[in-house]
C-alpha cells in the first residue's frame, strides 16, 4: 500500500484545521457582534456559501481566483515565485475553503448562546472587550467551538471535489486519501481502495465520537454545582 | 452627588421618554413590567444607547447626543446589579470579584481588596465556590461585592429581589438597605413591587408606557398618588371614575355615591381611589357611608377581604374592604364609611378621562 496519501491527508487536515479554526472564530466573533441585521444576514450568507455549494463549484471559484493565468495567481508567481494551483498548498486551500463554514457557524452559534447579561455585566465592571472575549465568552462557548473544530477537521480530511479542481490528483504530491480511493477504484484496484476506506472511516468515526464527547462534557463548574 | 438623566429611545411598541435627577439617596422607579424602567437603567449604564438625551453623573457627562458624547460602559463607573445577578458561572466567587479589579495592577493589593469585600459581604469560606453552588442570597452578595470592587459612583439595581424565594426577600431587603445607607453615591432601583419601593427608596418615580407620570417623596406619593397610574401601582384596590360637583364634593356613579372630600378638588378630576383598609364600619347616615351588600369573602392568613357593593346603587365594579383578623366579628358590618382625607383624588396622566372627557 502506498502510504503517501495518508501522510498528505494528515498534513493537509492538520494545517487546514489550524487555519480554519482561527479564521472561523474570528469571523464568528465579527458577525456575532454586528448590530446591523441586514448586513449581518448578507455576510453570513457569503461566509456559509462554500458549505452549500457543490465542492466542485467551490473548487471552480478557487481556480478562478488562484489559477496561473488569473491576476492573484500570477501575482503569487511573480512576486513570491509560488505556484498555488496544483501544489500541495492548494489541497490546504481547498480544505480550508470547504471546512471554514462549519467552524464559523458552530462558533457563531456558541457565542450567541452566551448570556448577553454576562457580557453587559463584564462591561460595567470595567473589563476590556478583549478580556471579555477571552475570559468570559470563549470559556463559556468552548464546548460548541471545540465540536465545531472537530467537525471542520473531519470535513477537511474528507475533501474531494474542490481539491480535485484546484490541486489535481498528482500522486505523492496532491493525492489525498479521498482522491487515492477514487483513483484506486477507477483503476479497478478494489483491494487498494479498501485499506484507504477503512482508514477514512476510522478517523471519521473517531472525530464524531470525540465531538459528542466535547458536546456532552460537563464543565467543571456545572458538575460540582449542586444547585440549579 | 447627583445623577441627571434625560433620555428618549424608541422601543418596539412605544417610545421611552423619561427625565429625572437623583440627589442623595435611593430613587425608586416603580412601574408595571415592560414600561421601560429596565431600559432606563441600561441606558444609564451604557449597555444600551438612547436615541437622544443627556446623562450626567456628578458633573461628568456620560452621554450627550447633542455633543456626540457616549462613554463606553467601562468608563462610566456605574454599578449595575442585574436581575439575574449575571455572575460568571465558570469562575469562583474570588475570580468573579477579581474581574472588577483589572485596574489594580498590584497583586497584593488586589488580594487585599478581595479579602475585605469577602469579609464585608459575609462570603468567608465561599471564595472557591462557583455561583451555581450558592444560594440566591449569596449570589446577590457576590454580585454586589463585584460591583463595589469597581468603586462605582452610582448604583443601579434592576429588580434586585425578583429572583429570590419569598421568605428570603425581606431579610435581603434589610441587608440591601444597610448597604445603601453606607454607600456614598446615589442609587436608582427599578421595581414593580410597591413594598420594595416603599421600604428602600426615599424618592419615587412612577412610570407607565415609557413616560414618567408622578415623582416625589415616597411617603408623600403613597399618601397622595395624584394620578390613576400612581394609585394603581402603589396598591390602591378601589378605583372608579368620578366627577367634581362641588368644592369638597365628588360624585362616583359607578359606586352610586357622593363623597365629601378634602379640598382642593382638581378640575380635571378623573378618578377617585380608596385603599381597601380605609373602610370602617359606620352607623346609617354617617358621612360617606354606604349600605353594604356582600358579594364574596376571601380569607387570607392574617386578614379578611370582603368584596362588596353599595346596596343602594351603582353598577361599577365591586369594592374591596380589608380588615385584620384581630378585629374579628366586624366582617358583617351593615354600613361602611370612609374618611374624607382617605379618598384619593386622581387625575389621569394619559387620555383615560374618566367622566369628564
Amino acid at each position: 500500500m502506498d502510504l503517501s496519501p495518508i501522510l498528505i491527508s494528515m498534513k493537509t487536515a492538520a494545517l487546514s484545521i489550524f487555519i480554519t479554526f482561527f479564521l472561523g472564530v474570528f469571523a464568528a466573533r465579527l458577525v456575532a457582534g454586528m448590530r446591523r441585521e441586514h448586513l449581518k444576514m448578507v455576510l453570513d450568507g457569503i461566509l456559509t456559501l462554500p458549505l452549500v455549494l457543490p465542492p466542485t463549484v467551490a473548487g471552480f471559484f478557487l481556480l478562478y481566483i488562484f489559477g496561473v493565468k488569473r491576476p492573484i495567481g500570477r501575482f503569487f508567481i511573480e512576486y513570491f515565485s509560488v505556484k498555488i494551483a496544483f501544489s500541495w498548498g492548494a489541497t490546504v486551500l481547498a480544505a480550508v475553503a470547504v471546512s471554514f463554514p462549519l467552524m464559523y457557524r458552530s462558533a457563531r452559534g456558541a457565542f450567541e448562546q452566551v448570556d448577553q447579561d454576562l457580557v453587559c455585566a463584564a462591561r460595567t465592571i470595567g473589563m476590556s472587550e478583549r478580556a471579555i472575549f477571552w475570559r468570559v465568552v470563549m470559556p463559556l462557548a468552548a464546548p460548541g467551538v471545540a465540536s465545531g473544530g472537530v467537525l471542520a477537521f473531519a470535513r477537511g480530511l474528507g475533501e474531494f471535489g474542490a481539491t480535485a479542481m484546484i490541486a489535481g490528483n498528482i500522486a505523492g504530491k496532491t493525492r489525498t486519501l479521498p482522491l487515492a480511493i477514487y483513483s484506486a477504484v477507477a483503476a479497478g484496484d478494489m483491494a487498494g481502495a479498501y485499506d484507504y476506506v477503512a482508514i477514512i472511516v476510522m478517523i471519521s468515526l473517531l472525530a464524531v465520537i470525540s465531538m459528542n464527547w466535547f458536546a456532552s462534557r460537563e464543565s467543571r463548574y456545572r458538575r460540582k454545582g449542586a444547585k440549579r | 452627588m447627583s445623577l441627571e438623566v434625560r433620555i428618549r429611545r424608541t422601543l418596539r411598541d412605544f417610545s421611552l421618554e423619561t427625565a429625572f435627577t437623583t440627589s442623595d439617596g435611593v430613587l425608586g422607579i416603580l412601574g408595571a413590567s415592560g414600561c421601560g424602567k429596565s431600559m432606563t437603567l441600561r441606558c444609564i449604564a451604557g449597555v444600551e444607547t438612547p436615541d437622544e438625551g443627556r446623562i450626567v453623573l456628578n458633573g461628568r457627562v456620560l452621554f450627550d447626543s447633542a455633543a456626540g458624547v457616549n462613554l463606553p460602559p467601562r468608563q462610566r463607573r456605574v454599578g449595575y446589579l442585574f436581575q439575574s445577578y449575571a455572575l460568571f458561572p465558570h469562575m469562583t466567587v474570588e475570580e468573579n470579584i477579581a474581574c472588577a479589579l483589572g485596574w489594580e495592577k498590584d497583586r497584593k493589593k488586589r488580594a487585599g481588596t478581595i479579602a475585605s469585600l469577602v469579609g464585608r459581604f459575609r462570603l468567608e469560606g465561599l471564595e472557591k465556590r462557583y455561583p451555581g453552588q450558592l444560594s440566591g442570597g449569596q449570589q446577590q452578595r457576590v454580585a454586589l461585592a463585584r460591583i463595589l470592587a469597581y468603586e462605582p459612583e452610582a448604583l443601579l439595581l434592576d429588580e434586585p429581589f425578583s429572583a429570590l424565594d419569598a421568605h428570603l426577600k425581606e431579610k435581603l431587603q434589610l441587608e440591601l438597605l444597610e448597604l445603601l445607607r453606607g454607600y456614598a453615591g446615589d442609587a436608582v432601583m427599578v421595581t414593580h413591587s410597591r413594598d420594595e419601593a416603599y421600604r428602600l427608596c426615599g424618592r419615587l418615580l412612577i412610570m407607565e408606557h415609557g413616560r414618567p407620570v408622578s415623582e416625589g417623596d415616597t411617603h408623600e406619593l403613597f399618601r397622595n398618588p395624584g394620578t390613576l397610574t400612581a394609585a394603581r401601582l402603589t396598591g390602591c384596590k378601589n378605583l372608579c371614575p368620578a366627577r367634581k360637583i362641588g368644592e369638597d364634593l365628588v360624585e362616583v356613579p359607578g359606586w352610586g355615591v357622593r363623597f365629601k372630600v378634602v379640598p382642593p378638588v382638581p378640575d380635571d378630576l378623573a378618578y377617585v381611589g380608596i385603599r381597601a383598609h380605609d373602610f370602617h364600619p359606620a352607623r346609617p347616615g354617617a358621612e360617606n357611608a354606604m349600605r353594604v351588600e356582600v358579594c364574596e369573602r376571601v380569607e387570607s392568613p392574617f386578614e379578611w377581604y370582603i368584596l362588596f357593593r353599595n346596596a343602594d346603587g351603582g353598577e361599577g365594579e365591586a369594592l374591596w374592604w380589608k380588615f385584620s383578623k384581630q378585629l374579628a366579628g366586624k366582617g358583617d358590618a351593615e354600613y361602611l364609611s370612609v374618611a374624607p382625607e382617605s379618598i384619593l383624588l386622581l387625575r389621569d396622566a394619559f387620555g383615560e378621562h374618566g367622566l369628564n372627557g
